[in-house]
């Protein structure tokens, strides 16, 4: 994604819901905006903060993290952890001057298909506004 | 020395009818350390998989990216073809540009151009940092627990059992048998349900390798794949089934009478009673809440009477813990209830029955003993509760136009001069022997209307009932009265089902019932290991689908344990010891209790055991230094797939 004309958005997955979610929404043919790129994990709670600082860094517009539904997670308690995570993170965002809404934790499971798309429309849409980032300082 | 080779497959033309393969190819390989890219129409296919292997061999590739379809789709597949060329599964990096490129852009074909070759890249940042990982040998034992006793929990303990697996069978309610023991007729064949169900309920407790537990629910499970800890009530029935002969002199002096549930509330039993004639365990049981008074005792009218002394009130509920190494789960359905279609006045008008209603009303009328008189005109009212919106069930419950046929023609034949309807959206006959039995139905006289009934009244007076409904092939509008209407109703997810699956993590599909792994190839399976599902739990299915189902969760969880040792994930966590500093964040956030902290050379460090590690990362996640890292996913792959991401 070197054009930076257009959103850029990394979206991490864990392997179990919101990975099988995205891969839903291509089974079902829903038509999303290609401007994202999908890392997969097993489980979110394995996304360091610093990775999300470093998407940042390299040029991301905005990151998603998608996890398990709360209760749903596959090694029963990573979502939460994520959830406490990016919590504190987006107060460390502020800090930095970069707007909050450019990282979004959301659940998706296997078979939400049609939330994963809408999810990525919105944060498309949202980054979209905001445009590029620009690192301070 | 890395030497990476990318195949980028044309899915038969599902990617290659929207992204430009031979693009993706040019743009592979002009990365660092790729020394050979092809594209081939079908990787999947045994000549696509033989191409990577030969290549393997005559290329000394260490790295392979398949960028094909998702991971989740053919990613074992490729794990074993790598495997097959002796290298690790774990150098494999599936690029997944079909369900997350070519699918869902279709629409945007330059820019899933673009996206395939990043996601392409990803994959190759991926494995240029990949270590060769082998499975590791667990030990497993032979244990297995079958949550449901219904047709589909019985069929997979026997199977079990007489293949030598100790089996623990737990079941809510008094007797196993489940819905099916409530038939009257099995289609397209007639077996009495009764007659073919029974031995196969005996068969269970006579079974030495089953334990049964009834009147039980399961509380609590925790642990994993060979290690499942499973806590168990047990609920008192008051009766010991061991001296119980089922005498039947209790049930005159109880004073108590309530609804009989296993006929459907149309009869009514006593609070002490015989949970069905072919009840396993064939005990009689004390209904808590019906009964005068248990705690503290008022009425002990049953026990004066019970002469083998069968009966004592002063039990309370029991925890009974085991551990298991699978687990099947065949908790089953419920029917819809079709009060919630208020259109046709299901409870309201007193001659609108459920099909269920009707099984057991035949029941009695075959043998000479009607419940209820049903008159002369009868209608079927179909897909009460399936393939409606209204009530939020998209999905067919497959079962009620067969059964419907069934009953139908067994009130034609028993009564040649009744009139029966069968009002139907589309008919499915599509099992076998099911279309002739749809005929059958027919040259009786079954009268079968396509068209949903709009509107449904009841006659005051007369309680008969006026149907309304536009006939589809004719053309035709038609209101005519009926003295009985059947309402037949679809399959929901069974009410317990929910507690199972969050104690287990299981998924749901959007219809409610629980989520196989995959949907053509691991019908049987989920997605937490060592766990199966058998019968409706999983979808609306007829007896045979559901007795097939059992016996494949069974022989898919022998698979796992008949060796006596399975092949678990590498992807655990490490510890670098020389960075780890001992703070015991990694502790606090495993899920699974496998880090603890030791003193190795007066140092405080963390250690793994990976027998416990499920590989989720939430150590490596959290770790402040990075000393704590995940197989197959590190740190610095993370991050290398970040940079090509963008």
């Amino acid at each position: 994604m070197k054009d930076n004309t257009k959103p850029k958005i990394i979206g991490f997955c864990c392997n179990w819901c919101s990975y099988a979610g995205a891969d839903g929404a291509g089974v079902a043919r829903i038509q999303i905006q290609p401007h994202f790129r999908i890392i997969r994990t097993m489980c979110s709670s394995r996304i360091d903060p610093e990775l999300i600082l470093e998407a940042f860094q390299k040029g991301a517009w905005g990151v998603l993290v998608l996890g398990c539904h709360p209760g749903d997670c596959h090694y029963k308690s990573g979502n939460y952890k994520t959830l406490r995570r990016i919590y504190l993170l987006k107060r460390v965002l502020k800090q930095f001057g970069i707007e909050e809404e450019r990282l979004r934790l959301d659940w998706v499971s296997a078979s939400e298909g049609a939330q994963f798309a809408r999810i990525v429309d919105e944060m498309i849409e949202t980054v979209g506004k905001l445009g590029p980032l620009e690192m301070k300082g | 020395m890395k030497r990476i080779g990318v195949y980028v497959c044309h899915c038969g033309g599902n990617i290659s009818e929207v992204v430009d393969v031979k693009k993706v190819a040019a743009f592979a390989e002009k990365q660092p350390d790729v020394v050979l890219v092809k594209d081939d129409p079908h990787m999947c296919s045994e000549v696509g998989q033989k191409l990577v292997v030969d290549d393997i061999k005559e290329h000394k590739l260490d790295k392979v990216v398949i960028a094909a379809c998702s991971p989740q789709f053919h990613g074992l597949t490729f794990m074993s073809t790598v495997a097959n060329a002796d290298l690790s599964p774990y150098v494999m990096e599936m690029a997944n540009i079909r369900e997350q490129c070519s699918w869902p852009h279709h629409d945007f074909p330059e820019e899933a151009t673009e996206k395939a070759k990043a996601l392409t890249n990803i994959a190759i940042a991926k494995a240029r940092l990949d270590e060769p990982l082998w499975k590791k040998t667990m030990p497993i034992g032979k244990r297995v627990l079958i949550i449901g006793g219904g047709i589909a929990g019985i069929q997979a303990a026997l199977d079990l059992g007489d293949a030598g697996f100790e089996v623990y069978l737990v079941e809510k309610e008094p007797s196993i048998g489940g819905k099916m023991t409530k038939l009257s007729r099995t289609f397209p064949t007639e077996d009495c349900a009764a007659c073919i169900l029974s031995p196969k309920m005996a068969d269970v407790p006579a079974n030495p390798n089953i334990t049964l537990l009834t009147y039980s629910e399961v509380e609590n499970i925790e642990g994993f794949l060979g290690n499942y800890e499973i806590t168990v009530k047990k609920n008192p029935t008051f009766v010991d089934p061991d001296k119980c002969t089922c005498c039947d002199d209790c049930t005159p002096v109880c004073p108590v009478a309530v609804p009989d549930e296993f006929e459907e509330g149309l009869t009514s039993r006593k609070a002490i009673y015989l949970p069905s004639p072919i009840a396993v365990p064939h005990s009689y049981v004390l209904d808590k809440e019906a009964c005068l008074g248990l705690f503290p005792l008022a009425c002990t009218k049953c026990q004066d009477v019970c002469e083998p002394g069968a009966i004592n009130y002063d039990l309370y509920p029991e925890e009974i813990k085991f551990t298991v190494d699978t687990i099947i789960v065949a908790t089953g359905y419920d029917i819809f209830d079709a009060t919630q279609k208020k259109v046709y006045g299901f409870g309201k008008y007193k001659n609108v029955i459920t099909a269920l209603d009707m099984e057991r009303m035949i029941v009695y009328a075959s043998e000479g003993n009607p419940m209820r008189p049903m008159g002369k005109r009868i209608a079927f009212i179909q897909c009460v509760g399936s393939r409606d919106e209204q009530v939020g069930n998209e999905y067919c419950s497959r079962i009620c136009c067969m059964y419907a046929i069934k009953l139908s023609q067994l009130l034609k034949r028993g009564d040649p001069k009744k009139d029966v309807y069968v009002f139907y959206t589309d008919l499915r006959a599509y099992g076998k022997g099911f279309e002739e039995y749809y005929k059958r139905a027919q040259k009786v006289g079954v009268k079968f209307i396509r068209g949903r009934v709009a509107d449904l009244i009841e006659d005051s007076q007369t309680k008969k009932l006026t149907l309304k409904a536009e006939d589809t092939l004719t053309r035709q509008i038609i209101e005519s009265e009926f003295d009985l209407v059947v309402l037949s109703v679809g399959m929901r997810p069974n009410e317990s089902t929910g507690k199972v699956a969050s104690l287990l993590t299981l998924s749901k599909s959007p219809d409610g019932f629980l989520q196989e792994a995959h949907p053509k190839f691991r019908p049987v399976d989920t997605l937490i290991e060592g766990v199966f599902l058998a019968g409706t739990v999983q979808g609306p299915k007829d007896i045979p689908d559901t007795v097939a189902q059992a016996s494949a969760a069974s022989s898919r969880a022998i698979r796992l344990m008949n060796k006596g040792e399975y092949e678990a994930e590498p992807i655990t966590a490490t510890v670098d010891e020389d960075i780890c500093s001992g703070c015991g964040t990694c502790v606090s956030v495993c899920p699974y209790d496998a880090i603890e902290i030791e003193i190795t050379d007066g140092r405080r460090v963390a250690k793994v055991n990976e027998m416990l590690c499920k590989g989720c990362g939430s150590c490596a996640g959290a770790c402040p230094s990075g000393a704590s890292q995940q197989n197959w996913f590190k740190t610095d792959q993370l991050r290398a797939m970040v940079s090509a991401a963008l």
